[in-house]
C-alpha cells in the first residue's frame, strides 16, 4: 500500500461557472444587458421589477425577465402585467438560481427555435430575480452583467454587514421601500455607510415602487451600463 | 444553506479522479475555502459523512482550509488580509479597498490515497 498526493486544484462550482461563461458570451454577443437582482424574502424585488419594466417598455425599451422562486408563479405572473415577456423557474426547493437553469428556461425565448441566440436578438435587457436568499445566490454566476443587492428600509441597516459576502459581490445596491423610512425610523445615513463599509464607492439608488421615487436615477444607470 | 450540493459536487469530482487508480482508497480530501465563499465548515462537514456512505470515498477524511480575504490597495499599493469581514479596508493604511486578491476560492486542493500496490 503506498499513499500518494493528487493535486486537483478544480473549482467546485467549475461547471456553473463555465456555464455562466458561456451565458456572458452569449448576452454580450446579442447585445442584452443581464441583471441578477438578489434580496431577502419580502424586500420588494418584484415591485421594483415591475415598475422597471414598466418605465422601461414606457420609455420603447426591450426587456424580458426570468423570475426565481421555490414555488408557484405568482411573480411571473405580476411581472407579465407590464407586457414584458417572463418567465418563472420553480426550484423546488433549491435556495437559488444556477446558470444551468438560466440556460434552460432561455430556450425559445420570444418564441424563436431554442438554444441559439437569435432568441435572445433584439432585447435589450434581461432581469433575472434570483430566490429571496441573501447567502447562497452569492456563490452562483449567471452570467449576469450587474449583480444588484436589495435592501428595504424595514430590514435593519446593518444588513449588510450581516451579509457582507453577497453585498461585497453585488455591482450596484438598491434600497427599496424608502415612501416608508420615516415611519420605520430608518437611519439612512447609517445604511449607506454600512453598504460601503463593505462594498466602497458602490451605486446605490433609494427607490420606492409606490411613489417611483429614485427610479428616474436608476433608469438613467441602466441605459449607461447597456451603452 | 447549500453546502449539499457542494459536496455533492466534490463527491462527482473526487470519484472521477480516483477511478484513474483503481482500487485506491481515498483517505482524504482537501478544500480550500475563502473567508467570502458562504460556506461553513461545519455544515460542510455534516453533509461529507452522509453524502460519502456507500461511495468510494465512504471512510474519508475532509480538510477545509479556510483562507482569509486579502485586498490589494490602490491608495497605498500594499496587499493585505483583512481583519473582519465587517469593514473592507486596507489593514496598513485604512482606505476603502475593493481589488480582492483571495477569499472566494471555493477549490479541491488535492486528495490523498491510498494505492493498492498491483498484483504479479
Amino acid at each position: 500500500m503506498t499513499t500518494r498526493i493528487v493535486e486537483l486544484r478544480r473549482g467546485i462550482l467549475k461547471k456553473n461557472d463555465e456555464l455562466a461563461a458561456g451565458l456572458r458570451r452569449r448576452f454580450g454577443d446579442a447585445g442584452v444587458l443581464v441583471l441578477n437582482l438578489v434580496s431577502s424574502p419580502g424586500t420588494g424585488k418584484t415591485a421594483f421589477l415591475e415598475i422597471t419594466l414598466r418605465e422601461l417598455r414606457a420609455r420603447g425599451a426591450k426587456v424580458a425577465a426570468l423570475v426565481g422562486d421555490l414555488e408557484t408563479d405568482n411573480d411571473a405572473r405580476r411581472l407579465a402585467a407590464s407586457g414584458a415577456p417572463v418567465r418563472q423557474i420553480n426550484t423546488h426547493g433549491i435556495c437559488h438560481l444556477d446558470a444551468e437553469m438560466i440556460g434552460k428556461h432561455l430556450a425559445g425565448w420570444d418564441g424563436v427555435t431554442s438554444g441559439d441566440d437569435a432568441s435572445l436578438a433584439g432585447l435589450e435587457y434581461l432581469f433575472i430575480e434570483n430566490v429571496g436568499n441573501l447567502v447562497c445566490p452569492s456563490s452562483y454566476d449567471l452570467g449576469e452583467k450587474i449583480r444588484v443587492a436589495l435592501l428595504s428600509v424595514t430590514e435593519g441597516e446593518d444588513k449588510p454587514l450581516k451579509y457582507p459576502t453577497l453585498f461585497n459581490s453585488a455591482d450596484a445596491a438598491v434600497i427599496t421601500k424608502m415612501d416608508i423610512a420615516e415611519p420605520c425610523g430608518f437611519d439612512r445615513e447609517l445604511a449607506l455607510r454600512n453598504i460601503n463599509e463593505i462594498r466602497p464607492g458602490i451605486r446605490i439608488f433609494e427607490t420606492s415602487a409606490k411613489t417611483g421615487v429614485g427610479m428616474q436615477e436608476w433608469l438613467e444607470y441602466l441605459a449607461e451600463a447597456r451603452a | 444553506m447549500h453546502e449539499l450540493s457542494i459536496v455533492a459536487s466534490i463527491v462527482d469530482a473526487v470519484t472521477e479522479t480516483a477511478a484513474a487508480y483503481p482500487g485506491a482508497r481515498v483517505k482524504e480530501v482537501r478544500l480550500r475555502v475563502g473567508a467570502l465563499a458562504s460556506v461553513v465548515e461545519d455544515s460542510l462537514q455534516f453533509c461529507w459523512e452522509i453524502t460519502v456512505e456507500g461511495t468510494p470515498l465512504e471512510g474519508s477524511k475532509l480538510v477545509v482550509n479556510t483562507l482569509p480575504v486579502v485586498a490589494h490597495c490602490e491608495t497605498c499599493g500594499k496587499d493585505g488580509e483583512l481583519e473582519s469581514l465587517q469593514s473592507f479596508r486596507c489593514p496598513h493604511c485604512g482606505e476603502p479597498v475593493n481589488d480582492l486578491r483571495q477569499g472566494r476560492e471555493l477549490e479541491i486542493e488535492s486528495i490523498e490515497i491510498d494505492e493498492v500496490e498491483e498484483a504479479v
